[in-house]
Formats: C-alpha cells, sequence, structure tokens
C-alpha cells in the first residue's frame, strides 16, 4: 500500500533567505493592522460596547422585511437603530447601541429590547424570537476588562514558560511570534467589520494556542540541532530544522484548515466570525512560527552554546527532556 | 518500546478507557432512556448551556446606593421613635440624613447621655470584631451624629442580597419553570438562568419587581394644587400615580408606614365582586391584621393611600373598619399583572431593589439550529479527517483515528463528572482539542517516518519517533493548558466555556494520542513482528 505524501522525504528549501522581507512585510502588516484598529475601530459586539441585540427568524417568509422593519423600528422612536441580514434570509438582527441617557441603567436598556420584540411579534405572525442579549455599559465594561486582562496574562505566562523550558530569546521570539498574530487578527476584524464578540475572544486565544504549538514544534526541532550540529552556522540550522518539520506543518494545517472550512460551509452562522478568525490566524500563525520566532533568534544571537551544559563538554546528553541550561 | 507494555498494563488502560466511553454514554441519552439506568450506576450527564439549549439568563445588581439611603431613612425613622418614647421623652431638632449619615440636635443638654444612650441601643455588633453597624458621636456639645460604618454596611448588603436570592428563588418556583439556575455572584449580584423558557418578559417584570407594600394615610390638609405639582408640605411625602390607574400627579401621603405588605400572610388574584374589576386580595398576618383594624376605625371616614414600590395604585376613602384582617386592592390590574403581584407579594419583598443589567435570552430553535448544525459540521470535519489520516499513515493513523475517538469519549466523560456545561464556544474548544490531537500523532508519525529515513530498525525508529516527539508534544500542551488556566480563571462566560474544553481535551489528548496509540502500536509489533513498516 502506497501512502500519501504531501512533502517530498527530504527539501531543502531555504526560507530564512526572505527574512528580511519579511520582517519588512511583517512590520508594515503589523502597523497597519494596528493604525487601522485604532482608527477604523473594531465592530463591537454587545458584550463588548453594552446594547441590545435581537435575532429574529420570519418563518412564514422567505425573505425578511428589513425595510418594513426599519420604518416600524424608527417609529418607535428609540434611536439607533441598525438591522442586518444573519444567516438566512429571512433572519435578520436588530442591533442598538446604548445611548449616552442610558449610562450604566441596565433597566432602560432591557425595556427597550422589550418593546422591539414585543412589536415583532405583535406586527409579524409566524416572527420567531431567536434571541436577546442586552448588555449593560457597566457589564460590558466589566466583560472587556476580563477578556482583555486573558488575554494578556496567556501571553505573558506562556512567553515565561518558553522561556523556562528553552532560553530567553525563545521567549522573546514566541512572545513576538504572539503579538504578530494577534495584531493581525484585529486588523482583519477592523477591515472587514465583522462583529468582535466574546466569541472571537475565545478564536484569539485558539489563535494564540495554535500558533503556539508551531513555534514550539518549530523551537524544539532548532533545540535539538543545535545540540546535534555544534559547528552549523545558525542560518543554515534554522533552514534545515524548518525543513525538517515541514511534513508535519503542512500535514497539520491541512487537517485543522480542512476541519474549519468544514465549519465555516455548514456550522452554524454564530460561530462564522469565530471560525473565519481562526483560518486566518492558522495562516499567520504557521508563517510567523517560520518568519518572525525563527529569525528574531538570529537576531538576539542563538548559538550552539546556549544549550551546551558545561559538564557535558558537547556530548549529546541521552535524555534531554526537563533540562535547560 | 515492545515491553514498555506488559499484559496488566494493557488491561488497566483498556479497562480506564472503557470506563471513560461507559461514563460519556448516559450524555447521549434522552432523559427518558437515562431513567432506565439503574440507580445504583454513576450516571452523569453533560449539561448544555443556554445557547445550545435555549433559556433565559438574566444578571441582576441590587441597587446598593439606594439601599444605603434607604437604610438611613429607616434609622432616622428609628431614632424618632426612640425620641419620642415616653421614659421620659427626648426633645430633639429637625433629623438631617445629608452627607450619608443621620444628624441631630438634642434641646435640653441634660438629657444628652440619654439620647446617646437610646440610639447606642438601636446599634448591632457586627461580626466578632466588635465593630457595630453604626458609629454615634457626640459633636458641637449637643449635636449627635450617627453615621453607618462599612463593615456594618457590607454586612446589611450581604443579609438583603441573600434575602433577595431567595426571594427571586421563591417567585421563580411560583411560576413552575423547570430546574431554574439561581446564584449569588460576588457581593451585591444574583444569576438567574432558566433553561428552556422563551417568555422572559413575564419572568423579568416578576422578579424584578420590589413588590414594597404601603398602607398610608393621605395628608388631606395638604394645598390640592399640591397633588398635581408633586410638592409635599413638610412631613408629607408625595407619591405619582402608577401609570395604569390613568390618574395624573399625586397623592399627599402621610411619611408614616401604618401597614406595609411585610405583614402579610397571603396574597390572590380575585375579582371584585359588584364592579368585577380585577384585584388582589390580602390576608394579614395576626400583628398586621390588628395594625390594619385599629388604623382603620380611628379614621373612618379618611381616605387610605396603596403604594406599590413608590407609585399609588389607589386611594379609597374608608368606609367602616376593617377587621377581619383582610383586604382587597384594586389599581387598573390586569388578570396577568394581578396574578404577578399576588406571587410577588407572596414571596415577600425583595429588601434592595434589583435592576436587570445583563439579559440573554436564546429561543429554543435557535439553540437546536446550532446543535444541529455543529453536529454535522463536527461529523463531516471528522470523517474529512479521519478520511486524511489514513490515507497518509495507514494503520498509524487507525491509531490515531481510534485514540481520536476515545479522546472525544473522555471528554465528555470527564466533564461530565465535573459538572461542566457544554457551550457553543465549547464546541469550538472540541475542534481545537481535536486540531492538537491530531497533530500529535501527525509529529510521531512524521517522526517515525525520519528516523527510518535515517536508516534505523522498525522498532527502534518507533521508539525514537515516540521519544523524539513527545517533548515538543508535551511543551505545546503544557503551554495551552497554561492559556487555557488563565482564560478560566480571568475570563468569563463563553471564554470559560471555551477554556474548559480545552483543558480538558488537552490533557486527555496527551494520554489517548501518545499512550494509547503507542499501547496500541506496541501490542502490534510484539504480536506480527512485523519485517517492514510501512508510514
Amino acid at each position: 500500500m502506497r501512502l500519501l505524501k504531501l512533502v517530498p522525504d527530504t527539501t531543502n528549501i531555504q526560507f530564512l533567505k526572505w527574512r528580511n522581507l519579511a520582517l519588512i512585510l511583517s512590520t508594515v502588516l503589523t502597523i497597519a493592522a494596528i493604525t487601522l484598529t485604532m482608527t477604523r475601530g473594531l465592530n463591537f459586539g454587545v458584550d463588548f460596547a453594552g446594547g441590545q441585540m435581537i435575532q429574529v427568524t420570519f418563518t412564514q417568509d422567505e425573505t425578511a422585511p428589513v425595510e418594513g422593519l426599519r420604518e416600524e423600528i424608527g417609529q418607535l422612536g428609540i434611536g439607533d437603530v441598525s438591522i442586518q441580514r444573519f444567516g438566512e434570509p429571512n433572519q435578520v438582527s436588530i442591533r442598538l447601541r446604548e445611548t449616552e441617557s442610558e449610562g450604566e441603567d441596565g433597566g432602560t436598556a432591557n425595556s427597550v429590547s422589550e418593546q422591539i420584540t414585543e412589536m415583532i411579534t405583535a406586527e409579524y405572525e409566524g416572527s420567531r424570537i431567536d434571541s436577546v442579549d442586552a448588555v449593560s455599559g457597566k457589564v460590558s465594561n466589566e466583560l472587556f476588562r476580563a477578556g482583555a486582562t486573558a488575554l494578556i496574562l496567556a501571553m505573558v505566562a506562556i512567553a515565561l514558560y518558553i522561556w523556562l523550558r528553552f532560553e530567553w530569546q525563545f521567549g522573546v521570539g514566541a512572545l513576538f511570534a504572539l503579538f504578530h498574530d494577534v495584531a493581525l487578527t484585529f486588523g482583519f476584524f477592523a477591515l472587514t467589520q465583522l462583529e468582535f464578540n466574546l466569541n472571537i475572544v475565545a478564536a484569539l486565544l485558539t489563535i494564540i494556542g495554535y500558533s503556539l504549538n508551531d513555534t514550539i514544534v518549530v523551537y524544539d526541532r532548532i533545540r535539538e540541532n543545535l545540540r546535534k550540529y555544534r559547528k552549523m552556522e545558525i542560518v543554515p540550522l534554522l533552514d534545515l530544522s524548518v525543513n525538517e518539520t515541514l511534513a508535519r506543518t503542512v500535514m497539520t494545517s491541512l487537517t485543522t484548515m480542512i476541519a474549519l472550512v468544514v465549519l465555516l460551509i455548514f456550522g452554524p452562522p454564530v460561530l462564522f466570525g469565530f471560525t473565519a478568525a481562526m483560518l486566518l490566524g492558522i495562516f499567520i500563525g504557521t508563517y510567523s512560527s517560520v518568519y518572525m520566532a525563527a529569525p528574531i533568534l538570529i537576531w538576539l544571537k542563538v548559538g550552539p552554546d546556549s544549550f551546551v551544559p558545561v559538564e557535558t563538554g558537547g556530548e549529546r546528553p541521552d535524555h534531554q527532556e526537563g533540562y535547560t541550561r | 518500546m515492545l515491553n514498555d507494555f506488559p499484559p496488566w498494563k494493557v488491561w488497566l488502560l483498556t479497562a480506564l478507557l472503557v470506563v471513560g466511553v461507559l461514563l460519556s454514554i448516559p450524555t447521549f441519552l434522552t432523559p427518558a432512556q437515562r431513567e432506565l439506568i439503574p440507580d445504583f450506576l454513576p450516571q452523569p450527564s453533560v449539561n448544555l448551556g443556554l445557547d445550545l439549549s435555549g433559556g433565559v439568563h438574566i444578571l441582576l445588581e441590587a441597587e446598593t446606593e439606594e439601599f444605603a439611603a434607604t437604610r438611613l431613612q429607616s434609622m432616622a425613622d428609628r431614632i424618632e421613635d426612640a425620641m419620642n418614647r415616653d421614659d421620659p421623652r427626648i426633645a430633639i431638632g429637625d433629623i438631617s440624613r445629608s452627607g450619608g449619615r443621620v444628624a441631630f440636635t438634642v434641646r435640653d443638654e441634660a438629657q444628652l447621655d440619654g439620647a446617646m444612650e437610646r440610639v447606642r441601643e438601636l446599634t448591632q455588633p457586627v461580626g466578632f470584631t466588635g465593630e457595630r453597624d453604626y458609629s454615634v458621636e457626640n459633636v458641637d456639645s449637643l449635636r449627635i451624629v450617627v453615621t453607618p460604618t462599612q463593615a456594618g454596611f457590607d454586612a446589611a448588603v450581604d443579609t438583603a442580597v441573600s434575602t433577595a436570592t431567595e426571594v427571586v428563588r421563591t417567585r421563580i418556583d411560583e411560576l413552575g419553570t423547570r430546574e431554574p439556575t439561581i446564584i449569588r455572584q460576588g457581593s451585591d449580584r444574583i444569576v438567574v438562568q432558566v433553561p428552556g423558557l422563551d417568555s422572559p418578559e413575564s419572568l423579568m417584570s416578576l422578579i424584578g419587581r420590589t413588590a414594597s407594600l404601603e398602607f398610608r394615610l393621605v395628608n388631606y390638609n395638604a394645598d390640592p394644587l399640591a397633588s398635581q405639582t408633586c410638592e409635599a408640605p413638610i412631613g408629607s411625602e408625595a407619591i405619582p400615580w402608577a401609570e395604569q390607574t390613568g390618574y395624573q400627579g399625586c397623592v399627599i401621603v402621610q411619611r408614616r408606614v401604618m401597614v406595609s405588605g411585610d405583614q402579610l400572610e397571603n396574597a390572590q388574584q380575585g375579582f371584585d365582586s359588584q364592579t368585577n374589576q380585577v384585584t388582589v386580595n390580602l390576608t394579614f398576618d395576626g400583628p398586621g391584621g390588628r395594625a390594619f383594624g385599629r388604623v382603620t376605625q380611628e379614621n373612618v371616614g379618611r381616605p387610605f393611600a396603596i403604594i406599590l414600590d413608590g407609585e399609588a395604585l389607589s386611594a379609597p376613602n374608608i368606609n367602616e373598619p376593617i377587621l377581619g384582617g383582610s383586604a382587597q386592592i384594586t389599581g387598573g390590574f390586569s388578570v396577568q399583572s394581578a396574578n404577578e403581584l399576588a406571587i410577588a407579594l407572596r414571596s415577600g419583598r425583595l429588601p434592595v431593589q434589583l435592576t436587570v443589567i445583563e439579559n440573554r435570552t436564546v429561543g429554543p430553535e435557535l439553540g437546536a439550529d446550532s446543535i444541529e448544525m455543529g453536529a454535522l459540521a463536527g461529523l463531516i470535519a471528522t470523517v474529512a479527517v479521519i478520511a486524511f489520516m489514513i490515507v497518509t499513515y495507514g494503520r498509524f493513523g487507525v491509531y490515531a483515528n481510534i485514540a481520536l475517538a476515545l479522546n472525544l469519549f473522555l471528554i465528555l466523560a470527564i466533564m461530565a463528572m465535573l459538572d461542566a456545561t457544554l457551550t457553543l464556544p465549547g464546541i469550538a474548544g472540541f475542534i481545537l482539542t481535536v486540531g492538537v490531537a491530531v497533530d500529535a500523532n501527525v509529529l510521531i508519525n512524521e517522526r517515525i517516518r525520519e528516523e527510518q529515513r535515517r536508516g534505523r530498525k522498525i522498532v527502534d525508529a518507533v521508539e525514537t519517533g515516540y521519544k523524539e516527539a513527545s517533548r515538543a508534544i508535551f511543551d505545546a500542551n503544557i503551554t495551552n493548558v497554561i492559556g487555557g488556566a488563565l482564560m478560566f480563571s480571568f475570563g468569563s462566560g463563553p471564554v470559560r466555556g471555551f477554556a474548559v474544553v480545552l483543558v480538558i481535551g488537552v490533557i486527555t489528548s496527551v494520554f489517548t494520542a501518545v499512550t494509547v496509540t503507542r499501547m496500541m502500536v506496541a501490542v502490534w509489533l510484539k504480536s506480527k513482528r512485523p519485517k517492514e513498516l510501512v508510514i
């Protein structure tokens, strides 16, 4: 039986030749992403911006009466309302931003969504209220803070762990790669204006987890090769390590992408933004492991000496697990 | 490698896996099928989050500022009562409540000590620290200042929110909904989750209602103009009419509450036998009934206001003393609103006002759709990944797939035993876990291929492959556990739902993707002694 091999047994692609170009590209993209996030802003969902979100399915119609709905809600005199198709053609999401006057008063926020749901069930027979989310400014601020804290703490703790298990240069490299991935994902959300909600924070954390998994696989091989080939220059050594792990990188990225594409097509609309972010994140994460995490080691002057313990005098130890210096 | 798995170890691991799979089974059964499992067997099942099962999630917050004001007012009232006591009566000036404290002046210096003593009697110790709930000080010779202490206030909020949680629970139980969850969160919040409920409006109007019912005498001496401008003369209060009564302006009433809803024994919705109006019929408890009887006896011919949550419902004339301990109130009710009010009054007054600060409602259809679509996508993705793994790694791909399936069962079993909740982001966590588990086997298998190319013999290649790949797998999973643990402790709602699955999944996937596949490979190598290794 012949088995499928996506990547030839031995490859010798000089990935790192392009590292300066990649650095410029990554820097430009990261700055662009940050600028875009700052200027254009993210389309925060009710989780982070407060306000109400109502999802309705008009089971009696093929398409949702968006225009009529807009007019009728306008007559309620509630203020800034946006109505969008969502998922199926007969589904809409109605979004109300929290107005200044409501401030932190959750009571008003809640009664507004009640007004709308009552109007819809009265006016449109066969309509079905799928979900109502009403979040007051106070809660949304807390959710935002909790999300940001979890994100930052997770990144820092992970970098610390890598420092502990590898070397400080590796920790710095991983942190930069993660920062790059997170920044670009934010940029993607600023560009597409897809809704940024709590689920997306979960996606962001998954991307971090995935990108890190990739970085660690490459780093692990670099560590191994640094111990094995003590005389090799750093650039060819990094290239060798990336090439040796290439088959695995391609396989894993492909299987994960298959799962995500399926989810994107067949999965529930609620998860669309999440899945889109993940797909992009896997691509960026794989790229950053090769072109961010690895070259940083060159610039931070990682050499064979970073890993060789003084007492063994260069002999490769049998058991490498669990020792760092 | 070959001797790593002696028969006892194989049996032990197999037994562990069988138990894990068995424990995940109740999750797949309907409640009716679950009934058939004998009681002596454990039957854990994974709870579905509201985003999957449909239902209402409400976060309530106690209005602590208003609570502080009410508490101060009640202290001022109690001080006034204490000073008016006839043993002997102590003459004092106006009681001020500005600046978050109660202050008043004693007119006669000789009575200062007595006044201090009476105020001190009104304070209570807090906990075991010796601190009291109010500090009483004498300043500027004749002035007494009573300031609530932080510890006293915190304790009062704590008690009030505990009581409020119980009141909310009673009210929801009266609605007869299934399996509501009512949990207190932090010092001043209550989380209410009711699965499978699709009309949150009645729930919210019921639990958010303070249901503070008061009977007060109308101040008939007040200027008629005051009832339009809502400016009350000193010693009186202007209470606006409730919207449903259709009246404009206010009722001017005396400050003193004659009888309150706290003295009720029962409340029922009913109809007035003459006018056929919807009513709420009240039965007072013993002292309440006596107080009501006395007040109505003393004030025949005068109007009496019925005030609910700061709004006047009606102000009927007292035609005759009401001595039977029961009363009937009207106020433009519908049958439903009267019913809700009756429930609210029966379950007691909320000691502190609650505001809905977060409300998430998911219709049962949307939840079901999400499960269906998530399951379909999961199935297709799994089949694709399984096929891909077999085409690429042959026998080793089959082992990896068996491990993957076992992993999913184990995650469900552990979640069920920990009583964890599966949410939509949790399904995303499953996907990441599958990815990580597949990656572990990819790492191992690629490494075995590599070692074989370097000329290692079969057993040696497999051995080295597992050993070398394990290091990266271990590091990658530890970082994921670190990330997941931080997400769980600092994240909220969906982030936590995701983190739970991730942390459990990472741990089980290392077990299945490394240990279990290794065992299967070892058993195969040992029994068949293959001459060549196709991978």
